[in-house]
């Protein structure tokens, strides 16, 4: 039967014993080339905590690691490969924790196996089979966790690339960095507005001196953030329009009838203060 | 269902306060309200208050723009006031950007720009 030797040999305890030192040792020497991250205390306790649910999910006779029997095997090593993945190991550093197991456990089955060559190549196969299984559950693992790791940083950054900044009492100003596309200027509308009702300001300028490049779409984008701005009551300037900006606009045929346009946030807001009704006097 | 938008009259002016949800038949019969108090009181102004309004589909964002047309034509002008974020961001996505509808945060303000508004007249 599958699996059958392998069970053998966790179902041992002397023989658990060898290959979980076996695999210490190879796991060891693998950790020293990664600056000891882990101490070897932990690797120990994790390494024979694996064991033994392996040897448990063994019991129920299957080596297919997608059975429920694995359920808890696939947590541990998904809680493993997480916990690497945040503390920076590389995707082979953290494969090869479950990989290294087979140098000790091929040894033990060897030792089982004798002379029979026959029962030795096909202990070998199931034993590779189910390694490998859970190798790649691993780095399945590890991936998502990078995944994650990078789509919240990016969630992070378009958080952080539009922060708006209340000006003066009533005028709030938003300086825009970088490129504008639709789930940007998504972020950017919403945050605005939400902080519009927030504060109560009037008056809220758009500073886009960061913003490399006006395009068609960029100008309909902003086109949208003023509209959705004066349907809720409040007036919208746009600032730091740079002369090469002024002219690729004009020449794309954008029209920007109904919106105020200045070229610098000072001259923005001033006519915000002029507009609200404060006098600023030397 | 025999639900009415109430239209409450403060001076010159009219306030309209949408504090249900919308449907169809409510916002046409708030139309047919309006218009005929507007001819009543002779109103100079009307405000309409959408702060809890947080839903709309095209069919109200047209009437809302409608209702101010109709308003403007009668003699009065008309102010949107406490629009939500989703629902101007809603109307910017539909296509409904309300041009010549005059607009305000709080209802305070909106019945400021309307005394403004009337100022030169007196």
């Amino acid at each position: 039967m599958a699996g059958e030797s392998i069970n053998g040999i966790l179902g041992t305890p002397a023989r658990l014993k060898a290959v979980r030192e076996g695999w210490v040792r190879d796991l060891l020497k693998v950790n020293a080339q990664t600056r000891g991250r882990i101490t070897p205390e932990e690797l120990t306790a994790q390494t024979s905590e694996f064991l033994d649910l392996l040897g448990a999910a063994l019991q129920s006779g299957t080596v297919d690691v997608e059975q429920a029997a694995f359920a808890p095997v696939r947590a541990f090593l998904e809680g493993i490969s997480r916990s690497r993945a945040l503390q920076g190991f590389t995707a082979s550093e953290t494969a090869t924790f479950v990989f290294s197991l087979k140098q000790p456990l091929f040894a033990e089955l060897k030792a089982t196996a004798g002379k029979d060559a026959d029962a030795l190549a096909s202990d070998v196969w199931t034993t590779t089979l189910l390694v490998d299984a859970l190798g790649l559950h691993t780095v399945r693992t590890f991936q998502q966790t990078r995944e994650e790791v990078i789509r919240r940083q990016q969630e992070e950054l378009l958080e952080l690339s539009t922060p708006v900044v209340k000006l003066w009492e009533g005028v709030l100003a938003l300086p825009m960095v970088g490129t504008l596309d639709s789930a940007r200027t998504q972020v950017v509308m919403e945050s605005l507005l939400n902080k519009i009702v927030e504060t109560g300001s009037e008056v809220a300028i758009l500073d886009i001196t960061g913003v490399p490049t006006v395009d068609t779409l960029v100008a309909q984008h902003l086109l949208k953030t003023v509209t959705a701005l004066r349907l809720m009551g409040a007036e919208c300037i746009i600032s730091g329009v740079r002369p090469q900006i002024a002219q690729t606009i004009v020449h794309l045929g954008v029209d920007l009838q109904g919106v105020t346009t200045k070229a610098t946030l000072a001259d923005a807001l001033a006519l915000a203060l002029k507009r609200t009704g404060f006098t600023v006097s030397r | 269902m025999s639900q009415k938008i109430p239209i409450i009259r403060m001076g010159r002016y009219l306030l309209v306060s949408i504090q249900v949800d919308m449907h169809d038949q409510l916002a046409l019969q708030l139309q047919d309200d309006l218009t005929a108090s507007i001819q009543k009181h002779g109103a100079q102004g009307v405000l309409i208050d959408i702060s809890a309004l947080d839903m709309v589909d095209s069919f109200i964002g047209r009437m809302i723009s409608d209702i101010s047309g109709m308003a403007r034509i009668l003699g009065a002008r008309s102010v949107l006031v406490g629009m939500q974020p989703a629902v101007a961001i809603t109307l910017v996505e539909l296509g409904l950007s309300l041009p010549g509808v005059a607009t305000a945060l709080t209802v305070e303000r909106g019945m400021a720009l309307l005394e403004r508004s009337d100022a030169p007249h007196e």
